[in-house]
């Protein structure tokens, strides 16, 4: 791979947050907006339940961690979107770039923008509502970097549906974590879920980091073994979701799609 | 005689059962500029397409400096560019920027130096820091232009490189496309409705109808050669034969 073809599509994006504040902005509010949100929400909660649970670290560290996950996949997808929406991959891949550098400098990007938002996410969490993530010390990383391949895998599946289906895909593609997401446990065990729905959750790398979070903060030991399970179903996910990719890119490059990508030439 | 800087072989391409383009072939040698003509939809954007690596051949090979296009696509195209009115860099990237970012894609050496010079060329400078959505037509076909200079380009494709710019500006970028081409360094493929500027610049023509090479000759000599009085009259009965035949690729 070619450092500098990487590095232009990373500036490209970095170019586009430069000079465009709209694009910055919701890096940073979505996070405060749902901080404030369930961070009133868990403090109500501790105020009015019997039950001996810190609602803070349960729910308002679970919103964070989930958003970290969304911040990530939209990462990918909003930069890929972004060559959709200028009609740009005609120029971009009528060049020496490969398929593996463009994916390349779309991840390098996302970690760019989602590394920002969870450093702000934490920062303002501690300020406002006293949860610290630091508490939990190195032993965090392991989840957070699971819900990070996760994502960046969501973010390379929702550029190949985007790839495959045109504009209009978008429709699809943001709400899918919310989709995941109740499958996910992301707030509450998995134990609660019927059968079917643990199904679906034991393919889930998510659903791994919830329940380990749960343990770890109700102070049992962290079940390293279902989170590195976890992180290694993240990273099939990634590599099946980049094959995805690169297969789509084929067909779009035997059909003509790329030279005449636009809405109109896509079903 | 030097090597082609563009070898298309029996190169064909077939949607469905349409066959737009229908087994050509032809070379572009280095200081040499070719005109791809054609009535619309007679093939010639696809095969531009193909030979920029964005459309797939069902069949035929494609070499470019003698590098096979399929099987090392990344260094073919390396020595590649275009210009297209149908490709409009990001419009929301400044006239400089658009300029860093492919000229890092092309990994152009001393890049600051060779935008610098472009932006002078192409009379861009005052839009340096312009997005290139809201330039002109005129403009951004000049930025066009100067994006596929960057790399100093073995070989062009050019696709109505002139269309939206006024007579003088267009007379002057067909000027230094020509003296870029003089030094023997590169070859172009031109495709142009304007059978003036055709015949101005190319050497070589190539007429395309229904997917086929139908005609290939010295623009200035052609029509004579065919019982037309000018290219003009030439490419019109061309096309019309092509209406007459009924097809479209």
């Amino acid at each position: 791979m070619n450092r500098s073809r990487i590095s232009a599509v990373v500036l490209r994006i970095l170019y586009l947050y430069r000079g465009s504040p709209q694009r910055v902005f919701p890096i940073f509010i979505w996070v405060a907006v749902d901080i404030l949100l369930w961070g009133f929400l868990t403090r109500y909660l501790n105020s009015v339940s019997r039950a001996e649970v810190n609602f803070v670290p349960a729910l308002l560290g679970a919103v964070l961690l989930w958003d970290f996950l969304t911040r990530v996949m939209q990462g990918v997808t909003m930069a890929f979107f972004e060559d959709v929406w200028t009609r740009n991959f005609l120029n971009f891949f009528a060049t020496p770039l490969r398929i593996s550098e463009y994916l390349t400098g779309l991840i390098i990007a996302a970690v760019g923008a989602s590394a920002l938002s969870l450093v702000v996410m934490v920062l303002f969490a501690r300020a406002a509502f006293g949860l610290s993530f630091l508490a939990y010390g190195a032993a965090l990383a392991p989840f957070i970097m699971v819900l990070f391949v996760t994502g960046i895998a969501l973010g390379v599946f929702a550029a190949a549906l985007g790839l495959r289906l045109g504009p209009a895909s978008e429709w699809l593609i943001w709400p899918i974590p919310m989709i995941v997401s109740p499958f996910a446990g992301v707030f509450y065990p998995l134990a609660v879920l019927p059968g079917w729905m643990r199904a679906i959750a034991a393919i889930l790398p998510p659903s791994y980091v919830f329940e380990g979070m749960r343990a770890v903060v109700s102070g049992e030991p962290a079940p390293w073994n279902k989170l590195a399970f976890g992180g290694g179903l993240a990273l099939a996910y990634l590599v099946l979701a980049c094959l995805m990719f690169a297969a789509v890119y084929r067909t779009a490059i035997r059909t003509g799609l790329i030279a005449r990508y636009s809405a109109e030439t896509v079903s | 005689m030097s090597p082609p800087v563009l070898s298309v072989q029996n190169l064909a391409k077939v949607f469905g059962s349409v066959k737009a383009v229908d087994g050509v072939s032809f070379h572009v040698s280095p200081g040499e500029i070719v005109g791809l003509l054609g009535p619309n939809g007679a093939g010639k954007t696809t095969t531009i397409n193909m030979v920029l690596g964005v459309l797939a051949p069902t069949a035929g090979r494609i070499a470019i400096q003698g590098v096979d296009l399929r099987d090392n696509r990344s260094a073919a195209l390396s020595g590649t560019n275009f210009a297209a009115v149908y490709a409009p860099l990001p419009g929301n990237l400044t006239v400089e920027q658009n300029l860093r970012v492919f000229g890092m894609i092309y990994d152009v050496a001393n890049l600051t130096g060779r935008i610098e010079e472009l932006l002078s060329t192409y009379d861009l400078a005052k839009f340096r820091s312009i997005k290139a959505g809201v330039l002109s037509s005129g403009e951004q076909t000049r930025l066009g232009l100067a994006k596929a200079m960057l790399n100093r380009p073995r070989l062009l494709l050019l696709d109505e490189p002139t269309a939206s710019i006024d007579p003088s500006a267009a007379r002057d970028i067909r000027a230094g496309i020509a003296g870029f081409v003089e030094s023997g360094h590169c070859g172009v493929l031109w495709t142009s409705h304007n059978m003036y500027e055709v015949e101005a610049v190319c050497d070589r023509v190539l007429f395309l109808s229904h997917g086929k090479i139908v005609l290939e000759g010295d623009p200035k000599t052609l029509p004579g050669e065919h019982g037309s009085e000018t290219l003009d009259d030439l490419f019109v009965t061309v096309a019309h034969e092509a209406l007459g035949q009924g097809g479209s690729a």
